[in-house]
């Protein structure tokens, strides 16, 4: 084993555990006075771990030269791309904390906690260990690294009511999910002989056992519960809805990606020879979230709980990629992951901005009456977001639907198309009444503060990518993409 | 002669009484923590019981890996507990509705 070799590979991962690790001393000594200065320092850590990623996107790396650590994590295109995307939520989070943390939104507890940016970055490292496990034991420290973090994200705002239980429920769901996760596991290691993805896979060819099958079973419930999928998503509107609003941006980001990539993974590596006993159940559940998450949301009056049904539905479609079970299908998957994470940090973004002069936030439709006459620049790109997540063209949500569609007609399972499709006309539903309710009621004029640079900057660029001029930007996604799943399948 | 098929029954009743636990208990946060310990040292007994069995170290040293995350878990969990406590006064389960929907 060659540790220089593998040290390079994870060259990302050290930079960032070890910046957290210096930005936790800061904290400890500066206290939250110098949270502003972690915050930045920690975003600069992102960006540069995610500058590290461009050489191996750009030219695509898979085969055994990605194996770090004897086989325990593997470097490859797909961790790569996913990495990428993690990395720039991540710092859309740092960039739109401070100015809610340091008004009124914040409740009493007014000023912004310096373990905020340590914490995002602990969850970025135990991220990145996810989507490049290679082997059962890496993968369960990752997905702890990244949920206990956000468990005391969730309840990072200790005095207010609702984020407290919200980390709360967030804790004892999420402890259930891993539980359940690890059950699967040893079940494997038992029925398999190892905990390797290789090994697993190995043992997994020909007629499958009663536990090999419990095992797949387990495995796939916990992560269903992790990128918040029906039946498993109960969690997930509680938790939106009580943490704060940067923490749920965050949430409905970052930590899906690196869940969806690594079912994705699992199901590909682990799975990969008994296609059959995992595509119905991810079919299902792709379906079921789909359909859940377009009624869910319609008696909804708060905006995040909306966006929280909203994003079960998206997975549902992401899912949907991942069941066809093919590269094109992967493909698209992550196609439509990448503007997913454009359109949830812009409309979050959005939310961040319906603010009084005190900085008080607003999160239900009766506050956004008439926002076009107040301010009309938020209302537009909420526009372009609900638009864009309904799927309506010329916007590129209707791209990364049409790549899903494609990839599933194109493997014959038109029937399911279908479904997904009506569905998400009933989910048009309550984004279009987003955008009745903003142009065509009377103004309540509540919104009236003003946002800072850093929202203004986040929301033109996710309203640009989204944007019909996103679509200059499929030619290289989908080249990344491509790459990224064909690393994907080059162990099937 | 107690053979692998006794641990495994011992690991999945401990794994089903953990599940029951948190869905069926309507008191206490408390006892929920209790029900996740009770999950996590089921996968435990089935990982050291497939690792005697096979042989084989690796079932061995995930366990340990399991123990210090279950450790960093209790932690966790309790340190929101405290939070919990100190907003709502109370952490009967049932009263954990603020939000719903």
């Amino acid at each position: 084993m060659d540790f220089a070799h593998s040290f390079a590979l994870v060259l990302p991962e050290l930079l960032l555990s070890f910046t957290g690790l210096v930005l936790l001393l800061a904290a400890a000594w500066g206290g939250d006075k110098a949270a502003r200065q972690v915050a930045i320092a920690a975003a600069a850590g992102l960006f540069v771990a995610g500058f590290l990623l461009v050489p191996g996107l750009h030219f695509g790396t898979d085969g055994p030269a990605t194996l770090a650590f004897g086989g325990l994590l593997k470097i490859d295109s797909f961790a790569l791309f996913a990495k990428a995307l993690i990395y720039l939520s991540a710092i859309a989070a740092l960039m739109v904390a401070p100015a809610f943390f340091n008004s009124a939104a914040a409740g009493v507890e007014r000023g912004m906690r310096a373990e905020y940016p340590v914490l995002i970055l602990f969850a970025a490292v135990g991220m990145s260990i996810m989507v490049s496990a290679n082997d059962f034991m890496s993968l369960y420290l990752g997905l702890e690294l990244n949920s206990l973090s956000a468990y005391v994200l969730a309840a990072i705002l200790r005095r207010d009511t609702r984020s407290g239980e919200a980390g709360l429920k967030y804790f004892v769901l999420g402890a259930l999910a891993s539980g359940i996760l690890l059950y699967g596991m040893s079940l494997l290691y038992g029925f398999t002989g190892g905990t390797g993805f290789t090994a697993v896979r190995a043992g997994l060819t020909g007629e499958m056992g009663l536990g090999a099958l419990f095992g797949v079973i387990f495995v796939l419930s916990g992560l269903a519960f992790k990128v918040s999928a029906v039946p498993f998503h109960m969690w997930t509107p509680d938790v939106y809805e009580g943490a704060p609003t940067p923490v749920t941006a965050f949430f409905a980001t970052a930590p899906k990606v690196a869940a969806v990539a690594l079912t994705a993974r699992v199901v590909f590596e682990v799975f990969g020879a008994q296609v059959p006993a995992w595509q119905q159940i991810v079919m299902f559940t792709a379906l079921a979230s789909i359909i859940f998450g377009a009624l869910g949301a319609i008696g909804q009056e708060n905006l995040k709980r909306l966006l929280a049904y909203s994003s079960i539905n998206n997975i549902g479609f992401i899912l949907l990629g991942l069941a066809v079970a093919n590269a094109d299908g992967a493909s698209a998957m992550l196609v439509y992951l990448f503007i997913y994470v454009a359109m949830s940090i812009g409309s979050f973004t959005a939310l961040l901005m319906l603010r009084d002069d005190d900085g008080a936030l607003f999160e239900t439709f009766a506050d956004i009456r008439g926002l076009s006459v107040t301010r009309p620049a938020i209302a537009w790109a909420l526009l372009v977001f609900m638009f864009s997540l309904a799927g309506i063209p010329p916007l590129l949500g209707f791209y990364g639907k049409f790549v899903v569609f494609q990839a599933t007609v194109e493997a014959g399972l038109v029937a399911f198309g279908a479904i997904a499709i009506a569905a998400s006309v009933i989910g048009a539903f309550y984004y279009i009444k987003f955008v009745k309710v903003m142009f065509f009621d009377a103004p309540s004029g509540v919104v009236t503060g003003k946002s800072g640079a850093a929202h203004w900057s986040l929301l033109g660029l996710t309203a640009l990518i989204i944007s019909p001029l996103g679509y200059l930007l499929t030619p290289s996604l989908t080249d990344l993409a491509d790459k990224a799943a064909a690393s994907l399948f080059l162990a099937v | 002669m107690i053979g692998i098929e006794h641990y495994l029954t011992v690991g999945a009743i401990l794994f089903v009484l953990g599940v029951l636990g948190i869905f069926l208990n309507r008191k206490n946060v408390i006892v929920i923590l209790m029900a996740v310990e009770l999950i996590l040292l089921a996968v435990n007994i089935n990982l050291v019981a497939f690792s005697a069995f096979m042989q084989d170290l690796v079932g061995q040293v995930f366990a340990m890996l399991v123990l210090t995350v279950a450790a960093a878990e209790a932690a966790i969990g309790l340190a929101i507990l405290v939070i919990y406590f100190r907003t709502h006064g109370s952490i009967a389960v049932d009263d954990i509705n603020r939000m719903k929907g």
